[in-house]
């Protein structure tokens, strides 16, 4: 039986290392093998990028060398994944190889595709990227006053990384004695401050209270980075003198490549997590086209049923349950302040109110995360 | 006539349906229709609002049991 994980982001590490450990005695029997392929020898945790911005991460706090976050029993190999074969289970890959494999998971992630909007990666500060969120600290430290603008394009990761922003960003600017002369405007796709009921409504009076101004209805079309000014679809447009966006995404390059779904979203089952029309190729993570967050934490549940559902049926022949759609996520209301957003696809989240304990909690987690991605946690 | 792309976002909060039909409506082409499949009540209201603001054209809306129907079609 050979096992194919190919990615080595949050979903891939934690569904290799919990398959390794859950079939450790069918490995040492030679009766399984589980291979990881990977485009790079590193592995990220994305989540620091947003603490990167405002200075309260380095670059350096956020990577770890892939092959010591995995079991030592997983074959690891830096050679990313050029072709898929559902048909005759077979991937292809960049240096010219050809994989056989029994069961495939497909953990490829997503990718910020920022030239979707016209001028948007001109006239932008992001955080999705290392150099950009080096780039965005700069600036920030650099502004002296003015209107900063965020526009939100979708699909994107994280969810709650816009409301995050904006309340750190009038943190940030307070800490640096010119919160009275910066005006922070903030933009979103629907008709609230979050597509989340409970969320638009915990957030909505934070933003309040913060001086936050917000414009809903607002997807953003085009940015003239010449003259500082965003347009919506809908119509709208609006000066800015700094703009911070959420850029839209796409799925992995080799899953678009590869045809393998919509804007490389590969089309995978919400509960069984197989991809459609295949019984032994799942997908996972951002990759998927899962109506659910694209985050870690939906990568890391996800991972942690496909695990245990083909550890059973290699072991009984049964999968043992299906992915309830669970996500938790820590939500930073600011720098010292934080709450969490637990939800599932029946349940909404009850947000708290934000806490010092919850924001020192995230904190402590943006390390706890490397035994987490080791499967340990 | 195109076909019609349904997006299932039953059961879903995060991002939620009008995320949903508004991320595909981005990659549809101008004259496709989408149906968003939703038990989500504000949809009803809130799908309507976004599409008569943007400019895309509402075809149909219906509840059958639990689950609302709505077609929308790329105008632009």
């Amino acid at each position: 039986m050979r096992i194919v994980v190919v990615g080595g982001g949050t979903g891939g590490t934690i569904v290799a290392n919990n398959l390794a450990r859950r079939l450790a005695a069918e490995i040492r029997s030679r009766k399984v093998r589980i291979m990881m392929l990977s485009d790079t020898d590193r592995h990220m945790y994305q989540p620091g990028l947003l603490y990167v911005a405002f200075g309260q991460m380095t670059p350096d706090q956020l990577y770890r060398d892939q092959a010591r976050l995995l079991e030592p029993d997983i074959e690891f190999h830096v050679d990313a994944v050029t072709e898929f074969h559902f048909d005759r289970n077979q991937i292809g890959t960049e240096s010219g190889k050809t994989h056989e494999y029994d069961i495939l998971i497909i953990a490829t992630g997503a990718r910020i595709v920022p030239d979707e909007v016209p001028g948007l990666k001109e006239g932008a500060e992001m955080f999705f990227t290392e150099a950009s969120a080096v780039r965005m600290h700069k600036r920030l430290l650099e502004f002296e006053g003015g209107t900063v603008a965020m526009t939100v394009s979708i699909p994107h990761k994280c969810p709650v990384a816009p409301v995050e922003a904006m309340l750190m960003l009038h943190d940030f600017f307070k800490a640096r004695g010119i919160r009275d002369q910066v005006k922070l405007r903030y933009h979103y796709p629907v008709n609230a401050v979050h597509a989340t009921p409970n969320v638009a409504v915990w957030a909505k009076p934070e933003f309040e209270k913060a001086g936050i101004e917000y414009e809903t209805f607002f997807n953003l079309k085009e940015v003239d980075a010449e003259e500082r000014v965003i347009y919506s679809e809908e119509g709208s447009e609006v000066p800015y003198d700094l703009l911070v966006a959420i850029p839209p995404h796409r799925g992995s390059e080799t899953a678009e490549k590869n045809a393998l779904g919509d804007a490389g979203w590969i089309p995978t089952d919400r509960y069984k997590l197989n991809v459609e029309g295949y019984d032994n190729v799942y997908a996972i993570g951002d990759a998927t086209n899962i109506p659910v967050s694209k985050t870690g934490s939906a990568a890391h549940y996800e991972a942690e049923v496909l695990a245990e559902n083909i550890a059973s049926l290699i072991k009984t022949g049964t999968t043992v349950r299906e992915y309830d759609g669970k996500v938790f996520c820590f939500i930073e209301a600011g720098f010292d302040r934080a709450t969490y957003n637990a939800f599932d696809y029946v349940n909404l989240p009850e947000l708290k109110p934000p806490s010092k304990a919850n924001h020192w909690f995230k904190v402590a987690y943006n390390q706890m995360y490397w035994t987490s991605v080791r499967g340990l946690l | 006539m195109s076909e019609v792309k349904v997006i299932d976002a039953r059961n879903t909060f995060c991002p939620g349906p009008l995320m949903e039909l508004i991320s595909n409506m981005k990659t549809a082409s101008v004259g496709d229709t989408l149906e968003l499949l939703s038990t989500d009540e504000g949809t009803a209201n809130d799908v309507p609002e976004w599409i008569a603001k943007v400019g895309h054209e509402l075809i149909s809306k219906e509840k059958v049991g639990e689950v609302w129907h709505i077609k929308v079609r790329k105008a632009k």
